[in-house]
This record gives C-alpha cells, sequence and structure tokens, in this order.
C-alpha cells in the first residue's frame, strides 16, 4: 500500500447531473429499441433522441472530467481508479465474447453433430431424415421451412484476410503513437493516431461491403440458419465494438491536437489504447474461429 | 487494531449534502446511494412478496380460484425476477456502498458520480419490467429462467421490454461490481493489506469479480433471444442448426455464479456479526478467504447440475456431479468455522446475532438439501419439484434475505445514530423465523411426494401441506411489516446510538461518530 | 399419547383437505429396479445429512448454551488451528466420496443403452402428450379429462383430479421400453415418480430413456417442465399390464383405426357433425379458445365472430390443418381424425351465436390428408 499512502486527497466530486441525464439517455434508447422492434412508428425517434442525449452527456460528463484532470485535482490515487476500472469495463466485454464464442463452440461441436445423427444415442434421424452436419452449415435441418438456404460460406482469403492485416497495422500505429506520447513528439503521436483512425474507417467500409456481398449474393443472412446467425452475431457485434472504438479514438486525435496529454499524465490516451488492442485480439479470435476454420 | 480517527474538516468537503430532491438525484455520496438502494430493494421486496402472496393464495386449495393460469405464470416470474434482481442484489449492493468505504477508511466509493449512474438505472429498469403486466397479452409468463423456445417463439409480445430491462439491469451491476472492485483493490487505507480486510469486504470483493464475469453472459443470452424474436436468426431453434439447450448452457453459465452473487455478501456480514456477539476474533480467517475464493471457482463450472435431465451424455453428468460436490467442502469449512467463532466464546443474543445464527442454521440445511440434489441420479426424481423450490428458498430466504436483516440491524446504529427497539426486533425475528419454516418446510414433503413446481393447481394429495405452506406464505410476509414499523421507529424516536453500540465489535466503521458524518475519512486512517 | 391425540384432532378441524387424503412426506420407491436403486440412494444421502446435522447443530447449540455471556462465559482467544482446517477439508471429502461411489452406480444404470423390446416416442405438445409405438402403427394423443367444473369448483373433485387422461399409455410388465422423446412446441418434461423418470422433451432433439416396470398397476405423473399456460394440465398415465394383455390391446388399436378410416367415408349429418365437434373442440381447442369461443385475445384469439370462423370454408380447415407458425396454434392435420377434423371445423362455424350454415364432410377432409 506504498504508493496509495499519499498525503494528497482521494478527488470526490460534488452532486453532478450527468448520471441522471444518462439514465434518460439510456432509457429513451432502449424504449425506443424495444417499441421498435414492436413496430411502433415514432420509436426510431426515441431512440434517437435518446442518442443525442447520450452524446450529449458524453460531451459534458467527459467535459467536466477533462476540466477537473487539467485544473490538477486528480491525485496519482484517482489515476489508478480510472484504470482500474477501464480494466475492469474491458475485462467485462471479453465475458461478453465469452458467451458469443462459447455459442459458436457449442453449436458447431455439440449441438449440430446430434443434430446430424451422431451423440451417444444417435436417433435424431428419426425427425431430421437425411439432414448432414456439417460446417459452415448451409442447408439447415428443416430445409425448405422458414430458414434461408444459404448458397455458399464465408472463405478466409480476400476481405477477411484484408482487414485481419488493416486492424493488426491499426495496433501498430496506435502502438507508435503511444512512443510518441512518450517521448513528448507531439507529430508522432497525431500522426500515429490519425494513421488508427484512418485504418479504423478502412476496416469498416471493407466489413461494410462484405456484409452487401453476403446478404445479396451469398445468401449468408441471418435468416439463414444458424450459420448466418453466429456469423452475424459475432462479427456484428465486433464491428460494433470497432466503430465505438474508432469514434473514442477520434476523440483522443482531437484531444492530442489540442495538446491534453503529457507523457506522465494521459489515461484517456491509454483506455482508448486498451480498448483498441482488445478489440484486435477478438477479430483474431474472429479470423480464425469464424472465417478459417 | 488501533486507528487514528478521521478528520472530516477538509475544505472540499466542509459542506453537508445539497437540499431537496436534486440531492438524491445528483448525489456522488455512498451514503446516499447506499440507502437509495436499501429503500429500492425494500420497496422492491415488498412489490415481489406480494406477488408471493397471489401464488400463494391461489395454492392454499386445489382448483382454480382467483386467478388464471397464463396470470399466475406471470406471477411466478416477477416474483422470481424482482426478488433476484430487485430485492436481493440491490440490497448488497446498498450494503456495499454504505460500508466497504467505511470499513477500508476510504473517502468514498473510487468512482461516485458512476455509482450515482449504477443505481438510478434500476427505477426505470424496473418500471420498464413491471409495466409488461398491463401489456396487451400479459407480461413474462415463462419463469424467471425465461427457457427458449417458450420465451422466445412462444412468448407474449412484452417480451422484448423484459429483454431490455435485463440488459440495464445487467449495465447497472456490472457498473456497481467495477466500482466495488476498484475501491476496495485502490482505496484501502494504508496498513490495510488483502489480509486484514474485514470479511465483508473480500465477500463482495469476490461477488463482484462474480458480477463482472457473468452480467455479460446474460446480456449476451438475452441479446440472442431477442434476435431468434426479431432478426430471424436461429440460435434455439433445431430447424435452423440451433439448439434450446444451448439457452440453457449460456443462461445457467450466468446462473449459477448469480446464486453465489446473492449469498457470498450474506457469508461477509455473518462473519462480521458471529464475532461481534461472541466477543471472539473470527475463526480461521485465513482458510474462510481460501473458501470463498474456491466456492467462486467452482462456481463457473457446475452450471449443468441444473440440467441434468436435458439429456447430456454420461460424461457430462458425471463431470458435473463432481464438481458440484466439490462445492460441498470449501462450504463447510464456512459452516465449521462460525460454529466455532461462537465456541468457547461469550455470547449474548441481540437481534442482529438471532438473524446470524438462524442463517448458520437454516442454510445448513439449504445446503444439505443441495447434496441431495447434487446426485444426478435422485435429482431425476427431484428435479423441477417442490424439493427445488423448498431448497433454494432455504439458501436465499434464510440465507440472503437474513443475511440483509442482519446486516440492516447490525448497522442502523451507525446509518442513523438511533437504536431499533431490541424487543420489537426479536419479535420480528421470531415471527420470520417461524413463518418461514412453516412456508418453505412442508415444500420439501410435498416435493418429494412429487408435485411439480410452477403449477397453479394440483392433484388432491398435496393439498394438505400446501394449506400449510401458504398460512406460513401470509404469517411470513405480513410479518416484514413490524420491520418497516421497526425502522421507522427508530428513525423518528430511536434512542440515541454510541459511536459503538456493541461490546466488542471491530473495524474502522466503529471508530467514527454515529450517524456517520456526511463525509469520513477525507484523510484515510492509519491502520496498524 | 392422548395429547397427540388431541392435537391431532384440532390440525383435522383445522384442514378438512386431511379427508382427500393420507400425508405423504417422501418419495415413492417405485415400481422399476432403477427406482428402487434411486430411492434407496436417496435414503442413505438423506440419513448422512441427518447426520451431519446432528453433529454440527449439536456443537453449535452446546456452544450456545454453555458459553453465554450471561453465565458469565469468557471468550477464550483462539482463533485459528491448520490442523484443525485440513481435517475439516478431508473428512468432508470422505464423506463426499463415500456418497459418490452409489451416486455414479446409479446414475450408470440409469444410462442401459441396451436393446430395448418396445419402442415408444413420446411427444410433448401444449399440452398434452403423444405417444407412437415405433413399428406398430398404434399413434394417439393422451389429453386430460378432468372436466373444468371440478377445476373451477363447481363440481367435487374425483380422487384423480388433475391426473387422469383419456387415453393412457399401456405398457407391458417385464419388457425393456426404450422412450424417444421429442417436443412439437416448447420444452415439456416426461415424468412419472414411480418409474423415477424423468426426461425433458426438447423440440428438435430426441432423449432417450428406458424403463422394465416389475409390477402391473396405473402410475400416474406430470409435465415437470413450465411450457406455457396449461402446464399444470398435462398429466401422463401409465397402464402397466401383462403381455397378453397389452398384445390384445394393440390388436385392439389397429382395429379402432380400421373402424375410423370407414367411419370417414360415411355421410355425416350436421347433427352428429356438430355433437361430434363440441367433444373434440372441449378436449382439444377450449383451453386456448375457451369454451364459449371468446379466447383470451390478443395471445388466443376469439372465434365467435372471427374472420376465419366466419369466411371461405377452405381457409378455415387450413388453419386448423397446418397450424399457424410461431404462435400456439399447432398443425391438427397429423393430430386429428378426417372425422374430427370435420366435426370441430363444423362446430366452429356454427356455433356460440356463429352461424355460417355450411358443413364440412371428412371425406373432404380426407382428399386434403391424401393431398398434403
Amino acid at each position: 500500500m506504498t504508493a496509495t499512502a499519499s498525503s494528497e486527497h482521494y478527488y470526490v466530486p460534488e452532486g453532478s447531473r450527468w448520471p441522471i441525464i444518462g439514465v434518460i439517455g439510456i432509457f429513451f434508447v432502449v424504449l425506443g429499441m424495444a417499441l421498435w422492434v414492436n413496430d411502433i412508428t415514432f420509436a426510431p425517434y426515441l431512440t434517437l433522441t435518446g442518442t443525442l442525449i447520450i452524446a450529449y452527456l458524453f460531451f459534458g460528463w467527459f467535459g467536466d472530467v477533462i476540466d477537473e484532470s487539467m485544473s490538477g485535482k486528480y491525485s496519482t490515487q484517482v489515476d489508478t481508479s480510472f484504470r482500474q476500472g477501464m480494466i475492469w469495463f474491458i475485462t467485462s466485454e471479453v465475458f461478453f465474447f465469452i458467451a458469443l464464442f462459447g455459442t459458436l463452440y457449442y453449436i458447431r461441436a455439440i449441438s449440430l453433430p446430434w443434430l446430424g445423427g451422431e451423440g451417444h444415442l444417435g436417433s435424431s434421424n428419426l425427425l431430421w431424415d437425411g439432414f448432414q452436419a456439417t460446417w459452415p452449415l448451409l442447408a439447415t435441418p428443416g430445409a425448405g421451412g422458414e430458414y434461408v438456404q444459404g448458397k455458399e460460406a464465408m472463405g478466409a482469403g480476400g476481405i477477411p484476410l484484408y482487414n485481419t492485416i488493416i486492424l493488426l497495422s491499426s495496433g501498430a500505429t496506435l502502438t507508435w503513437a503511444h512512443w510518441g506520447l512518450k517521448k513528448d513528439s507531439k507529430s508522432q503521436l497525431v500522426g500515429g493516431l490519425a494513421l488508427t483512425v484512418l485504418l479504423g474507417f478502412i476496416f469498416f467500409g471493407f466489413q461494410a461491403y462484405e456484409y452487401y456481398h453476403a446478404y445479396n449474393e451469398m445468401d449468408l443472412r441471418l435468416d439463414s440458419g444458424v450459420y448466418g446467425s453466429t456469423f452475424y452475431m459475432l462479427t456484428g457485434f465486433h464491428g460494433m465494438h470497432v466503430t465505438i472504438g474508432t469514434i473514442m479514438l477520434l476523440v483522443i486525435l482531437i484531444r492530442s491536437i489540442k495538446g491534453h496529454f503529457s507523457h506522465e499524465k494521459h489515461f484517456a490516451f491509454e483506455a482508448v489504447a486498451w480498448y483498441w488492442h482488445f478489440v484486435d485480439v477478438v477479430w483474431l479470435g474472429l479470423y480464425f474461429f469464424v472465417y478459417w476454420l | 487494531m488501533t486507528t487514528q480517527v478521521a478528520e472530516t474538516g477538509h475544505d472540499d468537503h466542509a459542506h453537508g449534502p445539497a437540499k431537496g430532491i436534486t440531492r438524491w438525484l445528483f448525489t456522488t455520496n455512498h451514503k446516499d446511494i447506499g440507502s437509495m438502494y436499501l429503500i429500492f430493494s425494500l420497496i422492491m421486496l415488498f412489490i415481489g412478496g406480494s406477488m408471493a402472496f397471489v401464488i400463494r393464495a391461489e395454492l392454499f386449495q386445489p382448483g382454480l380460484q382467483l386467478v388464471e393460469p397464463n396470470f399466475f405464470n406471470q406471477m411466478i416470474t416477477m416474483h422470481g425476477l424482482i426478488m433476484v434482481f430487485g430485492a436481493v442484489m440491490p440490497a448488497f449492493v446498498g450494503l456495499a456502498n454504505w460500508m466497504i468505504p467505511l470499513m477500508i477508511g476510504a473517502p468514498d466509493m473510487a468512482l461516485p458520480r458512476l455509482n450515482n449512474l449504477s443505481f438510478w438505472i434500476l427505477p426505470f429498469a424496473f418500471s420498464m419490467m413491471m409495466v409488461t403486466l398491463f401489456m396487451d397479452g400479459g407480461g413474462p409468463n415463462f419463469g424467471w429462467t425465461f427457457y427458449a423456445p417458450l420465451s422466445t417463439t412462444y412468448a407474449p409480445p412484452s417480451v422484448t421490454f423484459f429483454i431490455f430491462a435485463i440488459h440495464m439491469m445487467g449495465a447497472s451491476s456490472i457498473m456497481g461490481a467495477i466500482n466495488v472492485v476498484v475501491t476496495i483493490v485502490n482505496m484501502r487505507a494504508p496498513g490495510m493489506g488483502y489480509m486484514k480486510m474485514p470479511m465483508f469486504c473480500w465477500t463482495w470483493l469476490i461477488t463482484a469479480f462474480l458480477l463482472i464475469a457473468v452480467m455479460p453472459v446474460l446480456a449476451g443470452v438475452v441479446t440472442m433471444m431477442l434476435m431468434d424474436i426479431h432478426f430471424g436468426t436461429s440460435f434455439f431453434d433445431a430447424g435452423g442448426g440451433g439448439d434450446p439447450v444451448l439457452f440453457q448452457h449460456v443462461f445457467w453459465f450466468f446462473g449459477h455464479p448469480e446464486v453465489y452473487i446473492m449469498i457470498l455478501p450474506s457469508f461477509g456480514v455473518v462473519s462480521q456479526v458471529i464475532p461481534t456477539f461472541a466477543r471472539k476474533k473470527l475463526f480461521g480467517y485465513h482458510s474462510m478467504v481460501y473458501a470463498i475464493i474456491a466456492i467462486a471457482v467452482l462456481s463457473f463450472v457446475v452450471w449443468a447440475h441444473h440440467m441434468f435431465t436435458v439429456g447430456m451424455p454420461l460424461a457430462g453428468e458425471l463431470f458435473f456431479m463432481y464438481t458440484t460436490m466439490l462445492i460441498a467442502v470449501p462450504t463447510g469449512v464456512k459452516i465449521f468455522n462460525w460454529v466455532s467463532t461462537m465456541f468457547k466464546g461469550s455470547m449474548t443474543f441481540e437481534t442482529p446475532m438471532l438473524y446470524s445464527i438462524a442463517f448458520v442454521i437454516l442454510f445448513t440445511i439449504g445446503g444439505l438439501s443441495g447434496i441431495m440434489l447434487a446426485l444426478a441420479p435422485v435429482d431425476f426424481v427431484y428435479h423441477d419439484t417442490y424439493f427445488v423450490v423448498a431448497h433454494f428458498h432455504y439458501v436465499l430466504v434464510p440465507g440472503a434475505i437474513f443475511g440483509i436483516f442482519a446486516a440492516v440491524y447490525y448497522w442502523l446504529p451507525k446509518w442513523s445514530g438511533k437504536m431499533y427497539d431490541e424487543g420489537l426486533a426479536k419479535f420480528h425475528f421470531w415471527v420470520s423465523f417461524v413463518g418461514l419454516n412453516l412456508t418453505f418446510f412442508p415444500m420439501h414433503f410435498v416435493g418429494l411426494a412429487g408435485m411439480p413446481r410452477r403449477i397453479p393447481d394440483y392433484p388432491l394429495q398435496f393439498a394438505d401441506f400446501n394449506m400449510i405452506v401458504s398460512v406460513g406464505a401470509f404469517l411470513f410476509g405480513t410479518s416484514q411489516l413490524i420491520f418497516v414499523f421497526i425502522l421507522i421507529k427508530t428513525l423518528r424516536s430511536g434512542k440515541a446510538a454510541p459511536q459503538s453500540p456493541w461490546e466488542s465489535a471491530e473495524g474502522l466503521e466503529w471508530t467514527i461518530p454515529s450517524p456517520a458524518p456526511y463525509h469520513t475519512f477525507a484523510t484515510p486512517p492509519k491502520v496498524d | 399419547m392422548l395429547q397427540n391425540v388431541r392435537i391431532l384432532s384440532v390440525l383435522l378441524a383445522f384442514f378438512p383437505a386431511l379427508a382427500w387424503s393420507e400425508w405423504e412426506v417422501n418419495m415413492t420407491r417405485g415400481v422399476t429396479d432403477t427406482s428402487a436403486a434411486i430411492y434407496d440412494l436417496h435414503m442413505i444421502v438423506f440419513y448422512i445429512c441427518v447426520v451431519i446435522s446432528i453433529v454440527v447443530f449439536g456443537v453449535m447449540f452446546w456452544s450456545m448454551y454453555h458459553h453465554r455471556k450471561s453465565k458469565g462465559a469468557e471468550p477464550h482467544p483462539f482463533h485459528e488451528s491448520s490442523t484443525i482446517e485440513i481435517l475439516w477439508t478431508i473428512v468432508p471429502l470422505i464423506i463426499l466420496i463415500v456418497i459418490l461411489v452409489p451416486a455414479t452406480k446409479t446414475l450408470i444404470q440409469t444410462y442401459d443403452t441396451a436393446e430395448s423390446d418396445i419402442d415408444i416416442q413420446v411427444t410433448g405438445y401444449q399440452w398434452k402428450w403423444r405417444y407412437k409405438y415405433i413399428g406398430q402403427d398404434v399413434d394417439f394423443f393422451s389429453v386430460i379429462t378432468t372436466p373444468s367444473d371440478e377445476i373451477y369448483n363447481k363440481a367435487e373433485k374425483n380422487p384423480n383430479y388433475l391426473l387422469e387422461v383419456d387415453r393412457p399409455l399401456v405398457l407391458p410388465i417385464n419388457k425393456k421400453i426404450r422412450f424417444l422423446f421429442t417436443s412439437n412446441d416448447v420444452i415439456h418434461a416426461w415424468w412419472v415418480p414411480a418409474l423415477a423418470l424423468k426426461k425433458d422433451a426438447i423440440p428438435g432433439f430426441i432423449n432417450e430413456s428406458s424403463t422394465k416396470i416389475n409390477e402391473p398397476g396405473i402410475y400416474r405423473g406430470q409435465c415437470a417442465e413450465l411450457c406455457g399456460k396449461d402446464h399444470g394440465f398435462m398429466p401422463i398415465v401409465i397402464k402397466a399390464v401383462t403381455e397378453s394383455e397389452y398384445v390384445a390391446w394393440v390388436a385392439e388399436q389397429k382395429a379402432l383405426k380400421q373402424k375410423e378410416a370407414s367411419a370417414s367415408q360415411k355421410d355425416w349429418s350436421m347433427e352428429e357433425l356438430m355433437a361430434k365437434g363440441e367433444e373434440v373442440y372441449n378436449k382439444n381447442c377450449s383451453a386456448c379458445h375457451q369454451p364459449t369461443g371468446v379466447g383470451l385475445p390478443p395471445v388466443f384469439p376469439a372465434l365467435k365472430d372471427s374472420p376465419i370462423a366466419l369466411g371461405p370454408i377452405q381457409d378455415h380447415m387450413d388453419i386448423v390443418f397446418s397450424g399457424k407458425a410461431g404462435t400456439g396454434m399447432s398443425a391438427y392435420g397429423e393430430q386429428l381424425s378426417a372425422v374430427e377434423l370435420a366435426a370441430v371445423v363444423t362446430y366452429e362455424r356454427n356455433a356460440w351465436g356463429n352461424n355460417v350454415g355450411d358443413k364440412l364432410l371428412p371425406a373432404d377432409v380426407e382428399k386434403l390428408k391424401g393431398g398434403k
């Protein structure tokens, strides 16, 4: 406990209106989405309003935090709290993806072979006569039922491979920017970040094209059985995280241009960098288990 | 443990709370937020409890008297969800908010604004969930475990609102848990090593890890439900290559650690209370800590014992049976240690102690029926009967809820600066104790005799016990009004409480005045 | 002794329900070797648990009595002992192993996958069971027969209240019977306590279990997995008979089926169809659409004045025959015979104020069945 035994006071903020605004924003977003999927016409506007409130909240709340930070109210202990908070937040995200990957594993290793008549009792043929358990699964057990039958599976070459290279290099450019920050080289910091953001956008563009292609030409869709379901769930949630990460990087880029970070104090930069590396690692898992194997 | 009393007069925090409603809406104070959590959970306890009243009234006699089966199913579902997510978990978070900073000598929680956000999500989430009861088609009617496809393809339209409500509760829990972990890891007073921490902090640290790990899994599974319902995916539909059992695996991967989330903080409370009233240090502090860690780790590899009848391969059944049995070992260590703490002590039996002793006894009964349930072949008979209902109510009601009562009576003098009425509180205890056993003990018998759970009407041979159970439930439920009366009486006219109302209570929380000042430990105390 | 009798009579006055049955407080030993093994295991573990609680609570109550402050007890300072901690980690482990040996044995016994004499596919429907004797051409639904008057307390409840069905599952004793469980809609669980057999019926998957009944008799059970509104109203009744009786029963079922087929060729009058239709409706439809046809909107729509019941007869027939995907309305084409389908459609069009006046003939349904 030596590090925290300083005589500095731990900064406890006064009452803040941001959290309750955040709650209202979140509530609008989820209520809007719940009404939206139930086909209520005004629902999208409710979600949009909620999103705007949350955007306003981030500006306001983080603005407060930045002001407090810039005016030197934060001791190293506060900084440590922020860092640990971010690490545990990323941990919870990791577990979210563990659940999704676990689903993929279960479907591929247990439920599909079982449906195909394997398994310790081997009697599913009574129900799904003629069904072959293959992966990627193009013909579903209820062929001709409510599910679209896929034409071809997503390969590992081409766009997914490019995207892997893009994301890996974005990790490298981000680290390069970090080195720049450590030696107080603003040009290296800003240049590295700008490059990372650019790579994020390119990734996003490729992914959007891949979805378009898959939906329209390959009949690989959300409703084309469990292969499509897992494919879009895993890549979709990853893509969402890339989007969030890119927005965060953009904010950090702007703040770097404004000169908010110094080599000893740059929690926000590091938090976003950790997040980005986490997104990177998830992609490697995706590339391996969803596209390749 | 000698301590240096904190001075509260630092510039930034010299003044008290803000006035009016904004104090509660904008607050970043751990004591305010703790109080809000506790009050919220009390309200939820009564809402969930009144649903239990409806259930027990319908089951008082065979035949359908009061409600239709579909509404009955909505009641059992909401009763479960509200008690788990609305009553027990927020109560523990409230206790954590109040006590952890006081116990480790921190000025507040580590992330005070996030703390406020975590709390205020809850009223909105629960409003959204409860409003479903009034929607077309009714609210969730698929049990608190919401097994697909009953909760997807065959669910009422309101299920979407339920899903998003769960998402909000999950977000709230994760943020709350992050706050607890960071507070405990980063904010302990100088000199307070991990192995000097009060047991309550230890149990909450582990609980928070569990929350961070499993709430996202719950979010994942409800997201898959949402996609199956509205976006045409087939995670839980064999026709598309999915599997309804997959839902159960993911759900229970969340669900089993979840039940430990609901019991570990109670372990902590009891480990604080018993040494105080036995006037003796907690026996085997180190092994208690290791036992909690062992329980938490094991909780990740036992989930499928909730699913022995889904048709797993033999190897799977054996694995989950063995790991589940293993949990009995660290749990046993804890119980033996509590008993040894009482052994050769100098005991008095104030209300917190009565609740803690009842906890040890009744939780042990629940634990032993847990061992019986862990045996896969016998579980083929117990599964989904009232024996299971008896088991988990024995671990949750005297486990979680009695733990919370013990905590409230133990720390109420510190929170309010007033003493509660000991006689009334003991009366509350005895009525609760009798009511509880009258309610849940006969459930073992009807379960063994073959009554399935979640049915609105039953064959005649179960009639007698069900009547007793209902009478017990009415007694237990009504007796909680005494608790509310005690709280109000204490706050309005309780005698002033000294700094440390208990003769041999140890810990930093007893070194500050009662009631605890609005800001405490602005300068961290030194712990030797 | 006298005291006890007096308490008992007071209790009796409180619980008139006592007259209904005797107090059952334990698991049944059942009528199969497996159920007996499970019962024995249950009792062993139960006694072990009782002994553990006597020891733990004994020490605790003894301390509570002797180490009270009011008795002048002084606290002893001891609070650690590795020896004791290790001891009470090892001892429970040994007890667990003692329990796990018979548990593992019994579990393996329940997983016996040797060849069976009779295979029966059991399919759960909301809210009834379907039994299909594989390779025997015997296939029927088993539906609760408890009248709604008894459920709604308008009539006195009979001793088998909620545990009675129209057609029980008939099984021979001393034969190895293999069940293949599956479901048509949501997850159900097939449970008969006397066989100690409970298995989930999962849509799209098949679960297996086998049993061998030792004694003839009637054994009753219920669905054990929440499956919607009438989860509490889909009982299971098994009639275990000798082998010769079983063979006779199978022959009888086959004859019945032939009779049914010829009945569909007959020209049914409106009155006959309405009478038959009411019977079929109350058995299969009234749980959701209600006996008066008003339904439970919006989940279970009304049939009275509904566009389907008043519209073209072909559309009406189609929805009854094929069901409606994603709702509780299942496809009755495979569940009901041609006569029953014709009768129930006719009934729905002409009951509770619906007055279309047309009728569907079994022969027409037969054509449709052939076409699909």
